[in-house]
């Protein structure tokens, strides 16, 4: 019974710490067919500006409960200024191109961010603990969990909910979805599509520096932190199908409770347990569990 | 003195203009003038290739103080500044001269070939992750060139990959050291021990660390059992799963191999969740992170250092020298990774000394079954054929110290060498099976 109820807190855990660091990627290729692999960079940016931000915050003896707000503001300010300069200063002049390109594009860009992070922040790691301590524990069936992580299970489940609410009963969400559906016909219509892919980079890149920043408390911020959570956020855009963000949201939770039990009920398999689950979704569904249609042009 | 051409490889200095090229030739001749009691009688230069991380997570903890040491003690041996018995400045007349090369990349090989075939480096030290070393070994036997491998633990290095070594060296005990001595530390402690559990990465070091630990309770514990392996990817940061199976196993000790990022985020995570308070913790690495965590780091974790480096370093004149210097340099007191670049290059210094020289076979011929001091005292090349390093090792427990914002060990317990590594020609896993066969620990 304790193990189901581990197995059931942690998956949802893991699964929000997923979810946040993969809707980002999932809603830049729904609207803009780019394969970000420069995401894993927003999420290092966010992840180390927030720490920073916190432990020079933390060290002039402020208030803890303020460190709560400098999360959001680290993520914001880091995913908009890198998402600016990536979208305007790079991507616009490759639109249109193969997505095969886009990849090693958006490849380089992760590249040179690893690299900005390393001269901005030096090698050192950083550690901001602070805001993952000061709201204390609650025991589950004898197992203490930090309030913080259901914190970040709370901010995931407004994320998906914002992100469904805001496409499917906006104006501004429905037309996204028509420059999703179809870009041409979008900008014959009238639409700025240039602008929407603008935008939504700047949502993405923000939600990516999000991730980062709400995991920074829970671990220690080092150079190539970017790196794992890419392949990782690859695999559940995979398995819930690429371009949706219910399927992220899905895939997140896949993934969260299949790396849970086999943490609990078989260690050695955690290691390819994700990619285990991504296989067999694929074989079944090659476009994973909720690919968005594609229309085809004659 | 400070080497421009070390300063140059290392901060990706690039000299742009001719006020640069003219400050640069003036530095140039300061350093001349500033050495020229050593500059004369050392016209050859012995290209040294240094690899460690410079990026990816093990930079922090592990690649930066290591080459931080390197530049330390390079420039120290080549003005002839290291104290006695290291006072003969330059290897074997000659002066040294590093390339800088980052470990922290996917080809590792690729790398070494770079070094020895386009650099024409003399000798390679490096290497930190033991599946580069793993990698690299062969690879030195290949291409016959010196290699000294200071960090790595996996004994597999000299038990299966390269079984009869000719070219490489390793001036880092083995990470049965690191095991053997950990349970030793808890038997001493009389630690009442009934069940165990383990959290290692899965890679070579972690797999390897946890046979020799669990292999070790079986003999000094016989009837504790083990409630839980884990063996999370490396880098992967998130242990809420493994931390709850650990409290859920309820387990006395959990053994950890983990080490940098991986091993501060497990700390903060299971430090916060009690899984520190509900049992006793056992880091063997623990030492390079001890100071940074400080507060963080739960009072009663056993810390080991891999050898009697940093906080477990004997006092000498040599440690004295290296921990100020070091100190005043980076304003940071040294870790085990400084503390095992640092013996890997007096070793070497300790071979040319002996040799006379700084010629390959020469120094291959001084190397093989060496015994030198270094910072953390005596190392000895005692296994595989001379090849593989011994030293003493020590843990102790975390204590902070509140009034004084400082980390500290107590309970510190020195183990010879002779008592947790296996005598010479043994397989550390078949020692650790048959019952530490001629162990000496008295």
């Amino acid at each position: 019974m304790l193990t189901m109820v581990a197995i059931a807190v942690d998956g949802l855990g893991f699964a929000a710490w997923l979810f946040l660091s993969s809707v980002g990627l999932t809603l830049i290729y729904g609207v803009m067919r780019i394969l970000n692999i420069a995401h894993g960079g927003f999420y290092a940016l966010g992840a180390y500006s927030a720490a920073w931000a916190i432990g020079l915050y933390t060290q002039g003896g402020g208030p803890i409960a303020f460190t709560y707000l400098l999360i959001p503001i680290a993520a914001f300010v880091a995913g908009v200024i890198a998402g600016l300069l990536v979208e305007r200063g790079i991507l616009r002049f490759m639109y249109g191109r193969d997505e095969v390109l886009m990849v090693l594009v958006t490849y380089a860009i992760f590249l040179i961010l690893e690299d900005v992070t390393k001269l901005i922040w030096g090698t050192e790691s950083y550690v901001s603990y602070q805001p993952a301590l000061w709201l204390g524990t609650v025991d589950i069936f004898g197992l203490p969990y930090t309030v913080y992580k259901f914190l970040i299970i709370g901010v995931a489940i407004v994320c998906g909910l914002l992100l469904f609410w805001g496409l499917n009963h906006t104006r501004v969400g429905k037309l996204l979805l028509v420059v999703i559906q179809d870009r041409e016909i979008s900008s014959a219509l009238g639409i700025n599509v240039t602008l929407f892919f603008t935008v939504t980079f700047l949502i993405g890149a923000t939600l990516g520096a999000l991730g980062g920043a709400l995991t920074a408390p829970e671990v220690s911020v080092v150079p190539g932190i970017g790196s794992e959570i890419i392949v990782m956020a690859f695999a559940v855009i995979v398995i819930g199908g690429m371009g949706s963000i219910g399927g992220a949201m899905i895939g997140a939770l896949i993934v969260g409770f299949a790396r849970a039990a086999s943490v609990h009920l078989y260690p050695p398999a955690e290691l390819f347990v994700i990619y285990l689950v991504m296989a067999a979704v694929l074989a079944f569904k090659p476009y994973g569990l909720f690919a968005l249609a594609e229309s085809r042009k004659i | 003195m400070r080497n421009p051409r070390l300063l140059g490889a290392y901060h990706g200095y690039t000299l742009k203009n001719t006020t640069a090229l003219l400050a640069a030739a003036a530095i140039g001749c300061a350093s001349l003038v500033g050495s020229a009691n050593t500059a004369f009688a050392q016209e050859k230069t012995l290209k040294i290739g240094i690899v460690t991380f410079l990026s990816g997570g093990a930079a922090g903890p592990f690649g930066v103080p290591a080459r931080n040491a390197a530049e330390l003690v390079i420039e120290a041996i080549n003005s002839g500044s290291v104290p006695a018995p290291y006072q003969i400045a330059g290897i074997g007349g000659a002066t040294i001269d590093p390339i800088f090369v980052d470990e922290n990349s996917k080809q590792k090989n690729a790398d070494f070939q770079k070094l020895v075939e386009k650099n024409g480096v003399e000798m390679v030290v490096g290497y930190i992750s033991s599946a580069s070393c793993l990698a690299i070994a062969p690879e030195a036997e290949k291409l016959k060139k010196l290699t000294i491998l200071f960090d790595c633990g996996t004994p597999q290095v000299f038990e299966q990959t390269v079984t009869d070594p000719k070219y490489t060296f390793r001036t880092g005990g083995l990470a049965t050291m690191d095991s053997v001595g950990a349970v030793r530390y808890l038997q001493k402690m009389g630690m009442n021990v009934s069940s165990y559990a383990g959290m290692n990465q899965n890679y070579a070091w972690g797999q390897d660390s946890w046979r020799d630990f669990a292999g070790s309770m079986a003999q000094v514990y016989n009837s504790a059992r083990v409630v839980s392996e884990q063996f999370p990817k490396v880098a992967v940061g998130q242990y809420d799963s493994e931390v709850s199976a650990l409290l859920t196993g309820k387990p006395d000790v959990i053994h950890s191999s983990f080490w940098g990022g991986d091993m501060e985020a497990f700390v903060i995570q299971g430090s916060a969740r009690s899984v520190f308070q509900r049992s006793k913790m056992l880091l063997t690495a623990g030492e390079t992170a001890m100071h940074r965590l400080a507060a963080q780091m739960p009072d009663g974790t056993i810390i080991g250092a891999r050898g009697t480096h940093g906080e477990l370093a004997p006092q000498s004149a040599l440690n004295d020298w290296f921990r100020k210097a070091y100190f005043d340099r980076f304003g940071a007191l040294p870790t085990y990774p400084s503390y095992k670049m640092a013996q890997a290059l007096l070793g070497v210094k300790a071979a040319a000394d002996k040799a006379g020289s700084s010629d390959q076979d020469e120094l291959i011929g001084a190397m093989k079954g060496l015994e030198w001091e270094g910072p953390s005292g005596k190392i000895s090349m005692a296994l595989a054929n001379g090849h593989q390093a011994v030293q003493d090792i020590a843990y102790g427990t975390y204590k902070y110290d509140k009034e004084n914002g400082k980390a500290t060990l107590v309970d510190v317990v020195r183990f010879k060498a002779s008592c947790v590594n296996p005598p010479a020609g043994v397989k550390s896993g078949d020692w650790i099976a048959g019952g530490f066969k001629g162990a000496d620990c008295n």
